[in-house]
């Protein structure tokens, strides 16, 4: 057989096989009943307004405040990972290596009820908004100081030069000259950090939260299965996905112009 | 406008400077002095330290041992607030060092500002007449990245003016320039020589050392071999090493 049409059976065969598992999957499957459990039209338009109203809110709340407080806690981390003291860039590094190293979840269950029960008396206030949030911060931030880190690394060593020969302080300097150009640089990757948090809210089920506290998933999951019905999965995951895609074609865009600055 | 300052010390001292990187000992005992209104150009091959001497008079480079006094003032004391004294030395940088995120303005301004805690209205009126000085006053609303690198160093001249320092270090100022943009940058030197500026120039731009220098300094190896007169140590020079060097960049 010539090269080219082996090459031209091989591709045939391929996608032959392609049209064998549809075919069976479209012959075998019961449509009326997929339609019913993840389509169900009723099932999804009795979920407005409240899928939005309270549980995409609760969602963009909690990945809002927890980007913020994982945000500079990050910041704090990093400059401590790029400190001369010693003790510092340890502890910094100790901090980075378990937070990364443990399911987010494991951190926000200690937060909320490992917390109480060493500290009695003592107890995150604000319920899961405060736990949750608190939680996944310290997650994020360690993810994020080394995407800080790495940005105030970036910046070439010049700058830091010029300004202290100004006669900026370090801290000055820092402020006005390095850690402006770093965030110019870690957009594109800080962006994404945050379509991670969007998604690890849907950790927060572990919280035990109220009506009027619950976030996407947990939202979805009860009316499924009080309903017995796979549609308010799908509605939320179309929810997620009308928040997530938008930026993370914003990062796409954002990196490309960053290449093309340079 | 006067650049010179009423003060009694030398603007620099320097006595038996020592530097080392690690296990590199790259100033070995340097005994240097700068008098007021003096220009002073620092020649020598790569490697003999020329720049880390330059770099020591601002404490970029931490002295390992020895004096280095500013107007009198030890900056190797630890009490001594650095940051202070780093406004009266202005720097000039191979690289330019210009800061990329903000306009030449904001550049001009952001020290006066933050350092010297003068208001926008007066940083703004010492930006303006300090760009003129170096004849960039239609770039004052550009980012850095539009401006050639000729530009760009007058530019990083002019921020440094603006802090009225009492001495100007050029660290190889034209070495990152075109040819044809080195001109320039020169010229803006030479004005602020003419005005009575102290300076101290780490250059190769030897035309330059023999018409604007009140003293050349050729160093090799971490040691001062030998200065004087631009005249006679570029033109006549004593020391055999003096001569290779010179030989070798052929000095027109």
């Amino acid at each position: 057989m010539k090269r080219s049409t082996r090459q031209k059976v091989i591709r045939y065969s391929l996608y032959g096989v392609l049209v064998l598992v549809v075919a069976i999957f479209a012959i075998f499957a019961d449509w009326e009943r997929i339609g019913r459990s993840f389509f169900n039209v009723e099932i999804a338009v009795d979920m407005f307004p409240e899928v939005l109203t309270v549980a995409a809110r609760n969602t963009i709340t909690y990945t809002a405040l927890a980007f913020i407080f994982g945000l500079v806690l990050a910041l704090v981390l990093a400059l401590m990972k790029l400190s001369s003291i010693k003790a510092y860039r340890w502890l910094a590094i100790v901090y980075i290596e378990l937070f990364r190293g443990l399911p987010a979840l494991v951190t926000i269950i200690f937060v909320a009820f490992a917390i109480p029960i060493a500290f009695p008396g003592v107890s995150i206030p604000g319920g899961a908004l405060g736990q949750g949030t608190i939680g996944l911060g310290i997650v994020a931030a360690a993810y994020m100081s080394e995407t800080i880190r790495a940005g105030i690394e970036a910046v070439p060593r010049g700058q830091m030069e010029a300004a202290r020969s100004l006669g900026m302080s370090w801290g000055k300097a820092m402020t006005y000259i390095i850690l402006p150009q770093a965030f110019r640089i870690i957009i594109p990757p800080l962006t994404n950090e945050l379509v991670l948090l969007i998604k690890d809210t849907s950790l927060f089920f572990v919280l035990g939260t109220t009506p009027a506290t619950k976030e996407l998933t947990k939202f979805g999951r009860d009316l499924m299965n009080s309903k017995f019905n796979g549609t308010p999965l799908i509605v939320i995951a179309l929810v997620y996905l009308a928040i997530t895609l938008p930026l993370t074609y914003l990062v796409a865009r954002l990196e490309k112009r960053t290449a093309a600055a340079r | 406008m006067s650049i010179q300052r009423d003060e009694t010390a030398p603007p620099i001292q320097i006595r038996d400077l020592h530097k080392y990187f690690g296990e590199l000992e790259v100033l070995r005992g340097i005994d240097f002095e700068v008098k007021h209104g003096e220009v002073v150009c620092l020649i020598g091959p790569s490697g003999s330290g020329k720049s880390t001497l330059l770099r020591c008079v601002n404490k970029l480079e931490e002295p390992t041992a020895g004096k280095v006094l500013i107007e009198g003032i030890d900056i190797t004391d630890p009490e001594t607030d650095v940051d202070a004294v780093r406004t009266r030395i202005g720097m000039v940088f191979q690289q330019f060092n210009l800061f990329p995120h903000l306009t030449v303005l904001r550049n001009l301004r952001i020290a006066q500002r933050r350092v010297l805690g003068r208001d926008t209205a007066e940083a703004t009126r010492v930006a303006e007449e300090m760009l003129a000085r170096v004849g960039l006053s239609e770039k004052i609303d550009e980012h850095p990245s539009r401006l050639s690198g000729g530009q760009q160093q007058r530019v990083a001249i002019a921020r440094a003016l603006c802090m009225n320092p009492d001495m100007m270090l050029f660290d190889e100022p034209t070495s990152a320039l075109d040819p044809e943009l080195i001109g320039e940058v020169l010229d803006v030197m030479r004005e602020l020589a003419e005005a009575g500026m102290t300076m101290v120039v780490v250059t190769h731009e030897m035309t330059f050392a023999l018409q604007v220098a009140d003293r050349v300094i050729f160093m090799d190896g971490g040691v001062i071999v030998e200065e004087g007169p631009p005249e006679q140590l570029l033109r006549n020079p004593t020391h055999e090493r003096t001569q290779r060097f010179l030989r070798a960049i052929e000095i027109e």
